[in-house]
């Protein structure tokens, strides 16, 4: 399968955002970084992501609301959340509101990178469906 | 301190209520039975009185009887008709064939001669009786009755003698009469075994044979009736036993009746009727005894469990809110370990990105390095482990209906305590069937489940010793078993019964709850199971638990 999709990591933990784009981008995917739910937004203006991997607990505006923020402007967009916390319910608030799944931090890169193939297959499907 | 509360309550409810039943039952029991006993002596009393009155009639008529016929003979024959032998003689034949009581009957004039005679002793004739007392006495007093005496006739006997007169004679119409005949008039007076009857005369000397009261001629047993006025009735003691003694004044004679009656006898029935009340009074007192017993006991047992469930029910919304802040503060924790995780693994995971693209052998620490990294990459593995573990527990959630695979819940609850197992040298052995069917469960109930005996286990052993888990699928039941089994001390039996019971614990004081294993008894009564428990002392204890596939 190609490996052309664009991936977004959004986490306002800069040492692992970082790192995973380097690891990431280190195996041949187009990845990104973004510190904050207000820069992901603005970069998604700029240029279309695949799949977003979106950290929940940030500060000021946290992942759930930046969720909703890119399922409206980019209604196609596989969205992965990513938290250290095991609160249950906002993994459940996310998949109501159209998340791809839910990980749990520390993540296996390997595993991560099977949960975005995952998302950008459905993405695939999905766009085949409405074209 | 419960157990001697609810025993002052059951104690305090138990006389209440014995106080509210007995008192008026024996105040009621002793009202009656002494109202009964004093109407029953009275009417003994009146019973006696009657008898005597009846017998004293019976006398009296008799001697009004002999008495008329005498003086009607003596008032319409001349001295003169009655010195006819012959003629005397068909007359007390007429007499005798209407009464046996007569002896014989004599004439005797005003110098005490015999003008006639008729009976058995002819001898008699020649007696003179001018001396004699009852003689004087008839004469002057015209009727005489005499006290019984053995006389000539050497037998028990007594004589009326009425006075006549013929012109200015005055003579005298004499008959003996066998006192046989007052002695069974007065025997129908004796009553039961122990009763008698008898005559006594002015000077208390016996005229009739008594049964036991004395001999004919002495004085009789009991109280000196001689010089009563009126008919009394009164209670005498004889060698120590009561007795009655009833005495009426006969009105022809100076004889008295006397009758004397065991009381016993006569109270029988009341005595018996005593006897039967008693039981029947004690039955009722048993009955009411037995069950006030049971009545409060099953009260005060409802009452127990009604507080022991509140009490449990108390203890765990504590419990629950005790969980829901441990809950929250390790949820917290782990968050904040996880971040720091995630960078860590990400930085090894990026030198070994790194390493990667070395030349083999550049650096003779290459390998070292790897190492070093892969360690790290263990470590974080094995901390994240640790941290989702925390999150799994801290998670108090509703019971749900999930997927659960037995033995993937056990592994992570004995990894849970390892650290604890190893650090007291106890060995956890797990054998597992492999291919046991997927429970339709609560995985993190079922982990609560396994990580309280699992402690109990640990701290019964305390150190070295050893803990065994089977699992294995029964087929004709469809339920998985699980078996925990532990080489601890053991339950003694006494306590078998309770430990599933909220607050039963054996624990020091501060240590244990009591709610370790009646949370597990209702999580696995709650998902339809049932947990079994077998204990040996000093072998230790086993506890089995059954959960339905469905």
């Amino acid at each position: 399968m190609a490996e052309d999709y664009t991936i977004l990591i959004v986490d306002d933990e800069e040492d692992f955002r970082e790192t995973l784009v380097k690891r990431l981008q280190k195996r041949n995917l187009k990845a990104f970084g973004a510190e904050s739910g207000p820069k992901a937004l603005k970069l998604m203006e700029a240029m279309t992501f695949d799949v977003v991997v979106l950290d929940v607990k940030m500060p000021g505006m946290d992942g759930i609301d930046t969720l909703k923020e890119m399922k409206k402007k980019s209604p196609r967009t596989e969205i992965i959340l990513l938290t250290g916390h095991a609160s249950l319910e906002s993994g459940i608030q996310g998949m109501e509101l159209g998340a791809f799944d839910y990980l749990m931090k520390p993540v296996n890169l390997d595993d991560l990178i099977e949960k975005i193939r995952q998302a950008y297959e459905r993405k695939l499907v999905q766009e085949q469906e409405k074209s | 301190m419960a157990e001697i509360y609810y025993r002052k309550l059951w104690i305090k409810i138990i006389s209440v209520t014995l106080g509210f039943s007995l008192i008026p039952l024996v105040a009621l029991g002793v009202t009656i039975y002494y109202q009964f006993s004093v109407s029953y002596s009275d009417k003994v009393y009146e019973n006696l009185r009657t008898l005597t009155e009846n017998r004293r009639s019976s006398l009296d008529l008799f001697f009004e009887e002999r008495i008329s016929q005498l003086v009607t003979i003596a008032h319409t024959h001349t001295l003169k008709q009655l010195s006819d032998e012959a003629y005397l003689d068909k007359l007390f034949y007429t007499m005798q064939t209407r009464s046996r009581s007569y002896i014989d009957i004599g004439v005797i004039d005003i110098e005490g001669r015999h003008r006639a005679y008729i009976g058995p002793y002819p001898e008699l004739k020649e007696v003179n009786y001018r001396r004699e007392d009852w003689f004087q006495a008839a004469l002057s007093s015209g009727v005489y009755i005499s006290d019984v005496f053995l006389g000539y006739r050497r037998f028990p006997h007594f004589i009326i003698a009425v006075m006549s007169r013929s012109g200015d004679q005055p003579w005298i119409l004499r008959a003996t009469i066998n006192s046989d005949i007052i002695d069974n008039i007065v025997r129908a007076a004796m009553i039961g075994k122990n009763g008698d009857a008898f005559l006594i005369n002015k000077k208390n000397i016996l005229q009739t044979s008594p049964r036991f009261s004395g001999e004919i001629f002495g004085n009789p047993e009991g109280p000196d009736f001689s010089r009563i006025v009126e008919a009394q009735v009164t209670a005498y003691k004889i060698n120590g036993k009561s007795y009655l003694f009833a005495a009426t004044q006969l009105v022809n004679t100076n004889w008295i009746l006397v009758v004397k009656e065991d009381p016993r006898e006569q109270l029988t029935p009341l005595l018996r009727a005593r006897t039967i009340a008693f039981f029947l009074f004690l039955g009722g007192i048993l009955l009411i005894v037995i069950g006030a017993y049971f009545t409060t006991r099953s009260m005060m047992r409802e009452l127990i469990r009604v507080d022991r469930e509140r009490a449990a029910g108390e203890e765990m919304v504590i419990q629950s809110s005790k969980m829901a802040a441990l809950g929250k503060m390790a949820a917290g924790i782990a968050h904040e370990i996880n971040n720091p995780l995630a960078v860590i693994g990400e930085k090894a995971g990026w030198i070994k990105d790194l390493l990667a693209d070395e030349n083999a052998g550049s650096t003779e620490n290459l390998k070292e390095i790897e190492e070093a990294v892969e360690k790290i990459e263990r470590h974080v593995d094995r901390a994240k482990k640790v941290t989702h573990r925390l999150l799994g527990f801290a998670r108090r959630m509703e019971p749900i209906l999930e997927q659960v695979d037995i033995n993937r819940t056990l592994r992570e609850t004995v990894e849970f305590l390892e650290n604890e197992s190893r650090f007291r040298n106890i060995r956890i052995h797990i054998q597992s069937q492999p291919d046991l069917p997927v429970l339709q469960s609560d995985s993190s109930q079922l982990q609560q489940v396994f990580l309280n005996i699992l402690n109990n286990a640990i701290d019964a052993i305390g150190k070295n010793g050893e803990i065994r888990i089977r699992t294995s699928y029964l087929p004709a039941s469809n339920e998985i078993m699980i078996e925990i089994a532990d080489n601890g001390p053991g339950i003694p039996k006494e306590n078998l019964g309770k430990i599933f019971d909220p607050f039963f614990t054996t624990k020091e004081v501060g240590k244990g709850t009591g709610l370790g294993l009646s949370i597990v008894y209702s999580i696995i009564e709650k998902l339809g199971g049932r947990i079994l428990v077998a204990s040996e002392v000093g072998q230790g204890t086993t506890f089995t638990i059954y959960l339905p596939v469905r």
